[in-house]
């Protein structure tokens, strides 16, 4: 499959949430992302990283400050029409339980009018790299990873230019994690898309993403490529987050010296 | 043919009413509470005031439901300046559609807000509306659970249908009530089991459906819908085509209401009309049904238009009364009475001959002294009747204790001694058959009681029904309607209300 267009440039402008009894989940983020990216963000369980992620197709709107996709306010078109535009993968999948496989994959052609086609179901499990004829399965007869997989064709089946990811593998087994890190990677790299990803894993993000955002109460502490993190330029949170899988890398290889 | 056959052929009319009244509820409580489940499954706010208002609907007895629409739909018909029947389908429909709305609401509200948020969240996040996402996930997800609660309301609302008798609309509560003033046994195990039959008929096919949506077998979802649309057509059929002038004829809920309604009716059959009974009609509501020309033409009698209608507390000569009430019922109603019957009604204090001699009771006067050592029967509407105000004016009667008894069951409860002094009508064929003594009335507290022959406003100048109906002025004696009467509420060998009109016709010559 040739490389499409890059993906769009995403911009948040001193976006803020806020909510009822004075909880600030985002405090005035400014950050631009660059089209046919693949941004990492990361951060401890309540630094905001998915609320931010959720204020780009709206799922959660901003109390204040602007979110623009390719130079176009988010809020510039009615949401369903806008989220059409944008492949969604979440850690609950949330496929549809009462549709087959082929069904779920094809539900955003379903709402844009397009009747459902079979060859472009199988062109989307084979990008997932499911068997075809998992097609006329029910969500409740895969395993975990093949649901994700689904969920990822699902997301991908109106050939968006935006991808969000919201903890997309955090349900899943280390073995599938990896697998399914690495395809979706080979995705964004053939589709030609923007892609981010919120994610927990410090380990992840450095291995999957061209630059990581660091967030901690609400702001972005830190802004780097996954090399200078490493290198220590991204600040005490960010060294802190990646001291955890340096320290695991070091221990596996001293026992592997050891041994 | 066996009591229960001859039962079962009165069955299919009932049940098409029935099955409509029911069905009816069912629709407009399913196009009222599906919309406010999605509503309430929506604001928690709504949800409170929703779940909370059905709730305290099922807590109301339903036969004080349905009979709570009379008073108010009398009022709202009023300030519309008229036109609303306070009777018959409309109360029904609107009381059992209140029955209808908790199963479905509640299960309808449980089952939206237990859809995994996943799910929702995945709905959103490819763009659904908010009526795709009702009409392509929740709705088929909730389906079931809201199936369920659709059963529960249909089985609910079919046996409440029964109850609807009382407030004068057709259904296989006619049976039962019919049966049970009569003790006619077949009678009221042909209207339960016929109600029973239908809930369980319905009952499995809405489980069809259920399981149908559920395996996602389109078919056995259709063909369940099916047969229950052909069932709802049959029941309407009736309906449609209908010949001649039909008259309803209403009675109240005793025997020989039932009696003088079958001799009406059949002067009318012979006269052309084609004819409808509308059995069972609580005494306070019958004029009202009346007035309003929800029936036609039904049996009053004097004391009572006078005490309850007119409010009136002297009690002048019986001819003068009944003169004074056509008068007034023209004037402020357009109803016209065609005259007496020939015979009373009145209430009347009955003892066990033996007990009243042994007490030496013969008069209300002489009762004052013993009361309080008697216990009193009275029918289910005495105690709150201007009649018993009356009595009780007159005579300071204070009994150790009275309890109210269907007619037929207050009979029972003097013979059996759980009650000492009934009050009895005089125009019953038990009072001479259980040896009863009927105690005078000194003080001429209550008023007269002669049958009067009442016609609706709508028929008040319909030259034919008055001609079929006027040789009944005068016809009847006591003696005659109190034989008639013994034949349908003595506890063996009974008649029907049709064979006891049929006697009743032989032997007064009509």
């Amino acid at each position: 499959m040739s490389v499409q267009s890059p993906g769009p440039a995403v911009a948040f402008a001193g976006v803020t949430k806020a909510y009822a009894g004075g909880t600030i989940a985002v405090d005035g983020v400014s950050v631009e992302i660059a089209g046919g990216s693949f941004v990492a963000l990361v951060g401890s369980s309540g630094s905001g990283k998915s609320t931010l992620l959720k204020m780009i197709n709206r799922l959660i709107a901003p109390s204040a400050g602007e979110v623009r996709i390719g130079g176009v306010g988010v809020g510039d078109e009615p949401a369903h029409v806008l989220r059409r535009r944008i492949g969604y993968v979440f850690q609950n999948i949330g496929l549809f339980p009462h549709m087959s496989v082929a069904e779920n994959i094809a539900i955003g052609l379903r709402l844009a009018g397009e009747r459902a086609n079979a060859e472009r179901v199988a062109e989307l499990l084979d990008l997932v790299e499911l068997p075809r004829e998992f097609a006329m399965r029910r969500p409740d007869a895969l395993s975990g990873g093949q649901r994700q997989r689904v969920g990822v064709a699902r997301a991908l089946a109106t050939a968006p230019g935006l991808l969000l990811l919201d903890e997309p593998f955090g349900a899943l087994d280390p073995v599938t994690r990896d697998q399914l890190g690495t395809a979706i990677r080979q995705l964004h790299d053939r589709l030609g898309l923007t892609t981010i990803m919120v994610t927990h894993d410090m380990a992840e993000a450095l291995i999957l993403a061209d630059r990581v955002l660091v967030m901690d109460a609400g702001r972005i502490v830190a802004d780097a490529t996954p090399k200078a993190l490493l290198a220590g330029e991204g600040g005490p949170v960010a060294a802190a987050l990646v001291a955890v899988p340096r320290e695991q890398a070091r221990k596996l290889q001293a026992l592997e010296r050891g041994a | 043919m066996s009591p229960f056959v001859e039962a079962l052929t009165r069955v299919p009319p009932l049940l098409a009413a029935h099955l409509l009244l029911a069905a009816s509820a069912l629709l407009l409580g399913l196009a009222i509470s599906l919309p406010l489940a999605i509503w309430s499954a929506r604001r928690s706010g709504v949800a409170r005031v929703a779940l909370g208002f059905a709730s305290l609907v099922q807590t109301v007895p339903s036969l004080a439901l349905l009979a709570l629409f009379y008073p108010l739909l009398l009022f709202v018909s009023g300030l519309v300046g008229g036109g609303i029947p306070a009777l018959g389908f409309l109360p029904s429909l609107l009381a059992l559609t209140l029955y209808a709305l908790l199963p479905i609401l509640r299960n309808g509200v449980t089952g939206l807000l237990g859809l995994d948020p996943a799910v929702i969240e995945a709905a959103d996040g490819v763009g659904m509306t908010s009526w795709q996402k009702l009409r392509l996930v929740e709705a088929p997800l909730v389906a079931p659970v809201l199936m369920a609660g659709i059963r529960t309301a249909a089985v609910w609302t079919i046996g409440a249908a029964t109850l609807s008798t009382t407030v004068g609309q057709p259904s296989l509560g006619d049976m039962i009530f019919a049966g049970l003033q009569t003790q006619n046994w077949a009678l009221v195990l042909a209207g339960c089991l016929s109600a029973a039959a239908l809930a369980l008929a319905v009952d499995a096919l809405l489980g069809l459906i259920e399981r149908g949506i559920a395996q996602r077998k389109r078919g056995r979802v259709w063909a369940a819908s099916g047969v229950l649309l052909v069932g709802v057509l049959l029941a309407l059929t009736p309906l449609w085509p209908r010949s001649g002038d039909t008259i309803t004829i209403g009675a109240k809920n005793f025997g020989e209401q039932y009696i003088l309604a079958r001799v009406i009716g059949h002067r009318l059959e012979r006269a052309g009309y084609h004819v409808q009974y509308r059995d069972g009609l609580g005494s306070a509501v019958v004029f009202g049904a009346l007035k309003t020309d929800a029936i036609d033409v039904y049996v009053d009698y004097a004391g009572t238009i006078w005490t309850n209608e007119m409010k009136r507390r002297d009690i002048p000569a019986r001819p003068a009364m009944v003169a004074a009430i056509g008068d007034w019922a023209a004037k402020t109603a357009q109803v016209r009475l065609l005259g007496a019957l020939g015979f009373e009604n009145a209430y009347a204090f009955a003892m066990k001959d033996a007990a009243a001699k042994a007490k030496g009771v013969a008069s209300l006067d002489d009762l004052v002294r013993v009361a309080p050592q008697l216990t009193l029967g009275a029918d289910l509407e005495f105690l709150e009747r201007p009649e018993w105000a009356a009595v009780q004016r007159a005579y300071p009667l204070k009994f150790g204790a009275s309890h109210a008894y269907s007619p037929t069951f207050m009979y029972q409860a003097l013979a059996s001694g759980q009650a000492d002094v009934i009050s009895a009508f005089s125009s019953d064929g038990r009072i001479a058959a259980q040896h009863l003594t009927v105690l005078s009335d000194p003080r001429h507290a209550i008023p007269g009681y002669d049958a009067i022959l009442m016609v609706a406003p709508g028929r008040a100048k319909d030259a034919k029904l008055v001609a079929a109906l006027q040789p009944m002025v005068g016809r009847i004696p006591v003696e005659a309607m109190r034989a008639a009467n013994y034949q349908v509420d003595r506890d063996a060998d009974k008649a029907t209300p049709d064979a006891a009109a049929r006697w009743l016709e032989r032997k007064v010559g009509l």
